[in-house]
């Protein structure tokens, strides 16, 4: 489950991210305990906690003493805007870059969009 | 933060073999640290030189802010689980047991009770009469058990099969996180020890050669894969760990940190970049392949 390459806090971060994004955590919803991270990825406690922290400095988990790490107000609508964001970069240019290599061009690779989405929307 | 260890320069030489040789480390209070090298790297006399089972020849050693030789005040506080612990002949498994809970204040009997069902160690037996992984087991045990403020793990797992293995690790994350102290743990299993880890050391004949935070050393080193003479260019003035070739294909391991614009360079220029584990990267750094085995990508 854990990757080679990168810090493990980051990828601590990105998955509570990734629970926020696809709806499995709801804002207002509790997160995970740094010790029930630890135990579930079994990583260092202090890492998982690294991670938990990274996100509440950025605001997306906000700390309630004595009960836990809860995902705050609106998290999801901020981090849906900072992915969408960086959509471009990380999906579209990557893509445009292959089919560059390959020689198809941008109407082309518009058109097998439209196609495969065709294909996989029932 | 506080240091637990604090070493100044410390040696140990046995007639002209350096076992320890200069080191200064420091290791703060609370946390799991990896102490890693090869066999004969000088792990086990650090550790020896540490918990004052050995003199050293240069430096210092400083553990809780004073020296551990002949210093119960330190000693109580010090577990040391070696690799082939020796047990008084007639000793059966709960004798040694008993014996660690008389000399650990901390000792948690029903913890240890409860380790000794999961790890199924029989206790009434003389523990020479014991499998070499039931042995390892109960040192596994005392370890955990005695929850001293500083434990040394010293490949503690001979003859330990992977689940026991893995017990070990969830046990003892889970009662770290209950019970914070700081680990040492020395180990050849690397890939299994690394998440774990929130420091590492490595050691290589009798040298600290990487001392750094885990998280950092996660970000460093990176495998570049591609035509030979783009590959050369790319790590032409990096620090190249490893290199290998297939034909006209080339691939070199490098130590450094690469950047986001590094990155977009390589691929840019038709490389691909594999990370490096922290296996690989010790191996690497320790030159040589006799380390564990190695899982090359």
């Amino acid at each position: 489950m854990i990757e080679d390459g990168k810090p493990i806090f980051v990828q601590i971060a990105e998955r509570i991210e990734d629970d926020i994004v696809d709806g499995a955590l709801p804002d207002g919803g509790q997160a995970p305990s740094t010790n029930e991270i630890a135990a579930f990825y079994r990583i260092n406690p202090a890492t998982a906690g690294k991670g938990v922290n990274r996100l509440v400095d950025d605001g997306i988990l906000v700390k309630r003493r004595g009960i836990g790490m809860f995902v705050a107000d609106g998290a999801r609508e901020r981090l849906l805007a900072r992915r969408r964001a960086s959509f471009v970069a990380d999906f579209v240019a990557p893509l445009l870059s292959e089919a560059d290599a390959l020689g198809i061009g941008p109407d082309e690779v518009a058109a097998l969009i439209r196609e495969s989405r065709k294909d996989t929307t029932p | 933060m506080t240091a637990v260890i604090d070493t100044d320069r410390l040696s140990r030489r046995y007639g002209d073999v350096h076992a320890v040789d200069d080191v200064s480390i420091s290791v703060a209070e609370h946390g799991i640290v990896g102490l890693l090298g090869r066999n004969g790297a000088g792990k086990t006399t650090l550790m020896q030189l540490l918990t004052g089972q050995d003199f050293p020849t240069g430096g210092t050693a400083t553990v809780f802010g004073e020296r551990p030789l002949e210093n119960a005040r330190v000693l109580s506080n010090v577990c040391f689980v070696k690799e082939s612990q020796r047990y008084p002949d007639e000793f059966k498994g709960r004798h040694a047991l008993k014996a660690a809970s008389l000399c650990f204040p901390d000792w948690d009997a029903a913890f240890a009770a409860e380790l000794v069902e999961e790890f199924r160690v029989p206790v009434d037996r003389p523990i020479k009469k014991m499998s070499r992984g039931q042995q390892s087991a109960v040192g596994v045990i005392v370890g955990l058990a005695s929850r001293a403020p500083l434990t040394f793990f010293d490949e503690p797992y001979l003859g330990l099969d992977a689940v026991a293995r893995q017990l070990f690790y969830d046990r003892l994350l889970a009662d770290y996180a209950e019970h914070p102290r700081t680990v040492v743990l020395s180990t050849h299993l690397i890939d299994e020890v690394a998440n774990l880890l929130e420091h590492v050391i490595v050691i290589d004949d009798g040298r600290i050669v990487i001392d750094e935070p885990a998280d950092e050393l996660r970000e460093r080193g990176a495998t570049v894969i591609g035509p030979a003479e783009r590959v050369e260019a790319f790590v032409a003035g990096r620090e190249v760990l490893h290199r290998e070739r297939l034909g006209g294909t080339a691939s070199a391991t490098i130590a450094g940190r690469l950047t986001p614009e590094d990155r977009a360079a390589a691929r840019a220029d038709g490389l691909e970049l594999a990370p490096v584990s922290l296996q690989q990267l010790v191996v690497r750094t320790t030159g040589g392949p006799a380390l564990g085995t190695e899982t090359d990508a």
